[in-house]
């Protein structure tokens, strides 16, 4: 649902006031690509009168718009900028001040300082390996240049190590090693040792050793951040676009949408079926089941009614509600689901179980493998410092930093790679899932077809009388037919049955709206694009809608057939406009007139006997058959209920994010795989090699950082999926 | 070889006004948008305007 000035929303809670300063307005804008675009809206948004100054930032999307003073219209603005063709959307100010990146920065001022660093030590180590040969290094020269060596190297390395010191040490903190302390060890180790080699004018020293393992090891950390930075600002910005308005109801029982922001305490919200509760509140009218998974975590349903309390983000389920506000918004509602992406994005998958249970038994193991090589190589009659070096060789080239990266990397590549095309992956786990189905259902209304109901011809008459039972639902159905309407009177006492119809008072006399039997039209055939309505003791109204395909619905189930999966469509409407949908795409497999139980029984059977089912389904009716399935995917138009279900959901008019989303999964589980495998060789590989003093701190440190490298690199192979 | 003596440090003295100048533009926003600075090399009209940031918070 995205905002337009012509509804009359008020957009002024958007604008950032600070003190005396002018105001500015934050704008998430939609298919700017080139300079022509970008001179296009910055002149045209600066030509506007209360407009100082327009700064775009091509790269995020995001308009900066600074105003004269303070009389600033910011509806003015979104209306000039879809006068040239680009929708616009306000940006939260408290998100957009999120968005500053501090650990970005911090990654990468710390890589610019440890590129120094190993440059420029690397400087007076050519020299010093040159000087191993025999040729005309004198101890005075060699001890000259260690010292210059250690005055670059070790300044710099005890900077650009801080990002992994402080992870060291908070793990320690809780009394766990993560695999930040062997590196942290290793690093500090090498410089102590290099120091007393230098003092005792001794032949080697590792400064370039230590500051090149940090250079080659952030490159690694910020490619990672960068991936899940962009990760989240593309999850935020999905969010934005959706961001909730709240219905308010006047004392006439007229409803008006209003941002969030503008929500005062003692304001009386009406809370649809379907919806999120926009902010606390205390219910006054109403009885209905909330759902409060987003803040306790607890799918049972509660049964609600007035007097009790409703938190912000809690899901209504079955009847409309009247909540009068307890708080301020300050975005709980969105903050809420932002935090639910955000948890999903970083959800624990199977995968990276893996790797985090061999990691955290791997790190004591590498301590004590290099414990042992120091005491057994001083044992064996080595110095006490080789014995060291050589332990400190094993601390550093075993660490497990490619086997942590190895999943994570794919994941948040994969999943970036999704949000591009607008697809919302709520966790690592949900591609793996997705990558072992083997067969496809879809649902008709809302996923093959566009889910926009228009309204076929109808009495105006009839349309007004049913208006106000209309307006209380947030069916597709529903809303088409109550946007026919102009007014906003909104029925009493409402109560939804998903899957069947509503029900609720007009002007004291009871009413239905909904599925034909359950408005009493007996005998007649229900469908799914018409409703029928009718009011205490009169006869039943039939209202039909139209409805489009998606334009490459066909062709996405060709492309899905090219990828060996099986299709089969699963609806609740009659056969005659499913068999018409089944044949204009081309598919054999279908079933009509199926209830909500009928869709879950399917599936079981399905996964029986076609393998492991995908089903992409819309609406309250499929909430159940999409946990039932293995993996889910729901269009971003369905309602919350179903985006709970759903382990991906998709916007936009194209079914194509399917066809993508099967894809990125498939070459995601071959990309985890092949990391896997890569790091779990590297590891057995080098151990041995280290503890036999084979390699020296040097080539331990290109060894590590070159396999999370590759690791990561091979990562990033992904974002070349589809193109 | 004792001119090595005004190499080295000088050399470490260049570097150094390098990675001032890297900090300097990382601090200062520079790379916060490069697809849009890409292309204002295209627009005939003059930018003087430094760009409109947000402070960043404490």
């Amino acid at each position: 649902m995205t905002y337009s000035a012509a509804s009359g929303d008020d957009f002024s809670a958007y604008l950032r006031r600070d003190g005396a300063k002018p105001a500015t307005l934050d704008l998430l804008v939609k298919g700017a690509r080139c300079a022509g675009c970008l001179s296009k809206i910055e002149r045209e948004v600066a030509r506007l009168p209360d407009v100082a100054a327009a700064r775009m930032n091509l790269t995020s999307g995001k308009l900066c718009v600074t105003f004269a003073g303070a009389a600033a219209d910011p509806g003015g603005v979104i209306d000039a900028l879809s006068r040239l063709g680009y929708p616009a959307t306000p940006y939260d100010p408290a998100k957009a001040a999120a968005a500053y990146d501090r650990e970005g920065r911090r990654l990468v001022l710390a890589l610019g300082v440890a590129a120094f660093g190993a440059g420029n030590a690397m400087m007076f180590s050519v020299p010093l390996w040159a000087g191993l040969f025999g040729q005309e290094l004198g101890p005075a020269a060699r001890t000259l240049m260690q010292w210059l060596s250690a005055l670059i190297g070790a300044p710099c390395a005890l900077y650009a190590g801080l990002p992994f010191f402080e992870s060291a040490w908070r793990s320690l903190r809780v009394r766990r090693a993560n695999m930040d302390v062997p590196i942290s060890l290793g690093v500090i180790l090498t410089l102590c040792i290099s120091f007393v080699q230098t003092f005792r004018h001794g032949r080697d020293t590792y400064f370039d050793a230590a500051v090149s393992l940090l250079f080659l090891l952030l490159i690694g950390r910020w490619l990672d951040h960068r991936l899940r930075s962009r990760a989240r600002s593309a999850a935020a910005d999905l969010l934005a676009l959706q961001a909730p308005a709240a219905s308010v109801l006047g004392p006439d029982g007229r409803e008006r949408r209003m941002p969030l922001g503008e929500v005062a305490v003692g304001d009386e919200i009406l809370v649809r079926p379907g919806e999120r509760a926009p902010v606390d509140g205390e219910i006054v009218q109403g009885l209905s089941n909330l759902d409060n998974a987003l803040l306790t975590g607890e799918t049972a349903p509660q049964a609600v009614r007035p007097g009790q309390a409703c938190r912000a983000g809690a899901l209504n389920l079955t009847g409309a509600l009247h909540i009068r506000a307890t708080a301020r918004s300050e975005d709980s509602a969105v903050a809420a689901i932002a935090r639910l992406v955000e948890a999903g994005a970083q959800a624990r998958s199977r995968y990276v179980r893996l790797a985090d249970k061999a990691a955290a038994i791997y790190v004591p193991v590498v301590h004590t493998a290099a414990a042992l090589t120091f005491a057994g190589g001083w044992a064996l009659g080595l110095n006490p410092l080789d014995a060291l070096l050589r332990a400190v060789s094993v601390l550093i080239i075993t660490c497990p930093c490619a086997l942590g990266l190895a999943v994570p990397a794919v994941q948040i590549t994969a999943s970036s790679r999704l949000f591009r095309k607008r697809v919302l992956v709520k966790s690592g786990a949900a591609l793996e899932r997705l990558a072992e189905v083997r067969h496809v259902v879809f649902d008709k209304t809302g996923v093959l077809t566009l889910g926009r109901p228009v309204l076929a011809h109808a009495a105006p008459a009839d349309v007004a009388l049913a208006a106000p039972l209309a307006r209380a639902s947030a069916h597709p159905l529903s809303r088409a037919l109550a946007v026919e309407d102009g007014g906003s009177e909104v029925a009493q006492s409402v109560v939804e049955t998903p899957g069947l119809g509503i029900e609720g008072r007009i002007n004291g006399r009871i009413a239905r709206l909904g599925r034909a039997d359950f408005v009493g039209a007996e005998g007649a055939p229900r469908g799914e694009t018409e409703l029928w309505f009718a009011m205490e003791g009169e006869a039943p109204i039939r209202f039909q809608f139209q409805d489009a395909l998606r334009p490459d619905a066909r062709q996405t189930i060709q492309d899905l057939r090219d990828r060996g999966l099986t299709i089969e469509i699963l609806s609740g409407d009659l056969p005659g406009p499913v068999e018409v949908v089944a044949q204009a795409l081309g598919v054999t497999q279908w079933r009509a007139g199926l209830s909500p139980g009928d869709k879950v029984a399917a599936i079981k059977s399905a996964t029986e006997t076609a393998g492991k089912v995908l089903m992409v389904g819309d609406g309250l009716n499929d909430t159940a058959a999409l946990a039932q399935a293995h993996a889910a995917m729901a269009p971003g138009t369905a309602l919350d209920a179903s985006q709970n279900a759903a382990d991906l959901v998709f916007s936009g008019e194209g079914l194509g994010a399917v066809t993508l989303a099967v894809d990125v999964a498939r070459a995601a589980r071959r990309r985890a795989l092949e990391n896997f495998g890569f790091s779990a060789l590297y590891n057995l590989a080098a151990a041995p090699a280290a503890m036999f003093g084979l390699v020296n701190p040097f080539v331990a440190a290109l060894a590590m950082s070159g396999s999370s490298l590759v690791v990561t690199l091979n990562a990033l192979r992904m974002a070349r999926v589809g193109r | 070889m004792t001119i090595i003596l005004l190499l080295a440090p000088f050399s470490l003295l260049l570097a150094l006004i390098g990675l001032g100048a890297f900090w300097w533009t990382v601090r200062n926003g520079q790379y916060d948008d490069p697809l849009g600075d890409a292309e204002r090399i295209l627009l005939s009209d003059g930018d003087e305007a430094p760009p409109v940031r947000p402070t960043p918070p404490r």
